[in-house]
């Protein structure tokens, strides 16, 4: 009975672990990757800063992906901002929410924010599959939908890299139709690195957290050791 | 006699200083009373096992949701106002303990693991009293202050759960202080008064924190002491379910009975490294608990013009929930969702009947039949049932599933007076078993 009660434990932990509509694919990436960090730091401040906030980061957090100061200022900084600033957009909301309907939202925690129950790190795999599924869509204000995000708001910002995809309505797969400055393979490789970025900054100390975590617990099975050693002989005597 | 209070010699200076220094505090205080009435010569039934944990685990819990609220409450501001960037000041004030506060992501964590944690102690420690009949006589009032605590606990969480100030925060307050309304007459009024505004907001904010960090916080310290105080004037339950009070040697200490200080203060030690072990894995590798204790649409600030496609509470409230949704009828011309609430708060207090539903003539699981192990598992069972359809989306299959489970749910509270009593029962040992 005890068993069984265990395994009803973990029951919907497992249950939970299915679900989600979209097909997403899997992000390729890893954040212990510096490199491509640092060329996700490029890319997201090149392409996605402009409009999206990640205002709970701040400039000098970017030194943590072996960046010198020097670095960050040069390539990673709008002009008259400080090193310890927010990374605060540069556009007004008000103004934007007039040009994209909707007010773009801050992406400091957006990998967390996709997650998805049972999976919190699906959140990766989702920006990984909607910033490569972007399609020319005469229908859409902007000229362009996606398949991850119906009706988006925002055009494709990565079009000059990735070149123009179509929806081919037959067999609902996403063809190119104009190549862009880069291979497919190389646009993959950038929106990984990109996704690595934003799945960083959305807890810069991840990885620390782990490197902390492995002393704990080392600490805790030691400490067990002496505890239990303890135990037994205190309670020696006992019947 | 060994209980608490007054009937211990006072402690007596061997001449050092030390010595007089507790004479001095004994005489005006009951120092070595509370010690040994308490600790060193409170006796324990010896044949505690694994469930006997989670008490001790639960104080713990407890201890480090005040110690890392208390350094949370620095940096934390209860304020649903913008801040330059457009986003709420309370939930940019969360990510700013998460980033920029020294060692801040460590107490938020240990803080929002720790809320689970409790739950998933307290419901584990709640178990042990359903098997082992601890609740029974004479323990009901230890049980009803552990009921107490409960309520108070699940309070304290629904409190602190909108501070962060996220899209699940903010619409799980909104649908719960909703509830209120469906109260015929007072309702609406009542929700305007908790809320402190027509929709949930700053004044919400303010309120729940201070309830949060210093109303309930009180309350359930207080009445964590009488759980306490309560069990040990009669003494434990053991798994034998036996009393260990009615063989006692020649000093009057029972046979069965060790001094709580040692022996359980170094065993429970082993089951606070155990669990600490536990703790930390989920802590510093997957803090967000599989998105069941951080939920992942509270990484977007709280909007009060956009709702979630699907709104679900915390994992440790979903068998409630579970059960609100479950029930879809009117009666007597009220709304369902008014009989929804009645049934969500009857499955909670429930609980507090226990002592006076359960008629077995054993106290402990070990020594009843079928009846009682099959009745037990199918609560389980259903429970687990509720809370995993608590945190799914509504379907009508699920709506039919939910709706037998919290037939079964009240089913085997409400029949427990003859369930109880039908079973086949095992002759009790005289003494404990060390098993």
């Amino acid at each position: 009975m005890k068993k069984f009660l265990i395994a009803l434990l973990f029951a919907p932990v497992l249950a939970l672990a299915a679900g989600g509509n979209v097909h997403l694919d899997k992000w390729p990436g890893s954040v212990s990757d510096k490199a491509a960090l640092q060329n996700g730091a490029k890319l997201f401040v090149n392409y996605c800063h402009n409009c999206h906030g990640a205002s709970y980061m701040r400039y000098k957090n970017l030194m943590d992906l072996g960046l010198t100061e020097e670095q960050v200022k040069e390539n990673l900084m709008f002009a008259g901002d400080k090193i310890g600033d927010l990374m605060m957009v540069a556009a007004r909301s008000d103004e934007q929410k007039k040009w994209f309907g909707a007010t773009p939202p801050d992406l400091t925690i957006i990998a967390r924010a996709r997650g998805e129950l049972g999976n919190p790190g699906a959140g990766a795999d989702w920006l990984y599959t909607y910033l490569r599924t972007f399609y020319q869509d005469e229908k859409r204000p902007t000229g362009w939908n996606n398949v991850a995000f119906e009706a988006v708001g925002m055009p494709h910002v990565l079009w000059e890299l990735q070149g123009t995809q179509v929806m081919n309505h037959e067999t609902h797969k996403l063809e190119l139709a104009v190549p862009g400055k880069m291979s497919p393979a190389e646009f993959d490789k950038a929106v990984s690195d990109l996704v690595g970025f934003m799945v960083w900054m959305g807890e810069p100390q991840q990885e620390y957290r782990k490197t902390i975590g492995i002393f704990v617990l080392a600490f805790l099975a030691l400490l067990f050791v002496v505890a239990y050693a303890l135990k037994k002989e205190y309670w020696k005597d006992i019947h | 006699m060994t209980m608490a209070g007054g009937i211990y010699e006072k402690y007596k200076s061997d001449g050092s200083l030390a010595g007089n220094v507790l004479e001095w505090v004994d005489a005006r205080f009951p120092a070595t009373s509370m010690w040994k009435g308490h600790l060193s010569e409170y006796y324990a039934p010896k044949n505690f096992n694994f469930w006997y944990f989670f008490g001790s685990l639960a104080l713990l819990v407890l201890v480090i949701q005040i110690v890392t609220g208390i350094f949370l409450v620095m940096h934390y501001k209860p304020d649903a106002s913008l801040n330059a960037a457009g986003v709420p000041v309370a939930f940019a004030s969360v990510e700013y303990i998460m980033r920029d506060v020294p060692g801040g992501w460590i107490i938020r964590y240990m803080h929002s693991t720790g809320a689970s944690a409790f739950f998933i102690v307290v419901y584990l420690h709640m178990f042990r009293g359903l098997i082992y009949g601890s609740y029974r006589k004479p323990r009901e009032l230890t049980w009803l202050f552990g009921v107490g605590i409960f309520l108070v606990l699940m309070g304290e969480a629904f409190f602190g759960y909108l501070l962060p100030w996220g899209q699940m925060s903010y619409w799980g307050a909104q649908v719960i202080v909703n509830l209120f309304g469906a109260i015929p007459v007072v309702g609406n009024d009542l929700s305007i008064l908790i809320r402190g505004d027509f929709v949930v907001g700053d004044a919400t904010l303010n309120r729940f924190f201070s309830f949060h960090v210093i109303a309930f916080p009180l309350v359930l310290i207080g009445l964590v002491a009488a759980h306490i105080l309560a069990l040990h004037e009669t003494g434990s339950n053991n798994p034998d379910g036996i009393d260990i009070k009615e063989k006692k040697d020649e000093n009057g200490i029972p046979l069965d009975g060790i001094p709580f200080h040692p022996y359980y203060t170094v065993k429970d030690i082993v089951g606070v490294v155990v669990f600490l072990m536990a703790f930390s894995a989920i802590m510093f590798f997957a803090p967000e608990g599989g998105g069941l204790f951080l939920e992942t649409p509270n990484f977007y600030p709280a909007d009060p013009l956009k709702t979630p496609p699907h709104i679900a509470p915390v994992w440790y409230f979903t068998p409630y929930y579970s059960i609100l949704r479950a029930i879809v009828w009117n009666f007597f011309g009220l709304d369902a969702k008014f009989w929804g609430v009645v049934a969500m708060g009857a499955s909670v207090v429930i609980f507090a009947f226990l002592p006076w539903l359960d008629r077995s003539p054993v106290r402990s699981i070990r020594y009843r039949g079928p009846i009682t192990k099959t009745m037990i598992t199918l609560f389980v069972i259903c429970f687990f049932i509720l809370g995993y359809l608590g945190t799914q989306s509504p379907s009508p299959m699920g709506e039919l599933i939910s709706q037998i489970c919290t037939v079964f749910y009240f089913g085997f509270f409400l029949a427990m007076p003859w369930w109880s009593r039908m079973d086949k029962f095992k002759p009790v040992p005289e003494r404990v078993t060390m098993k």
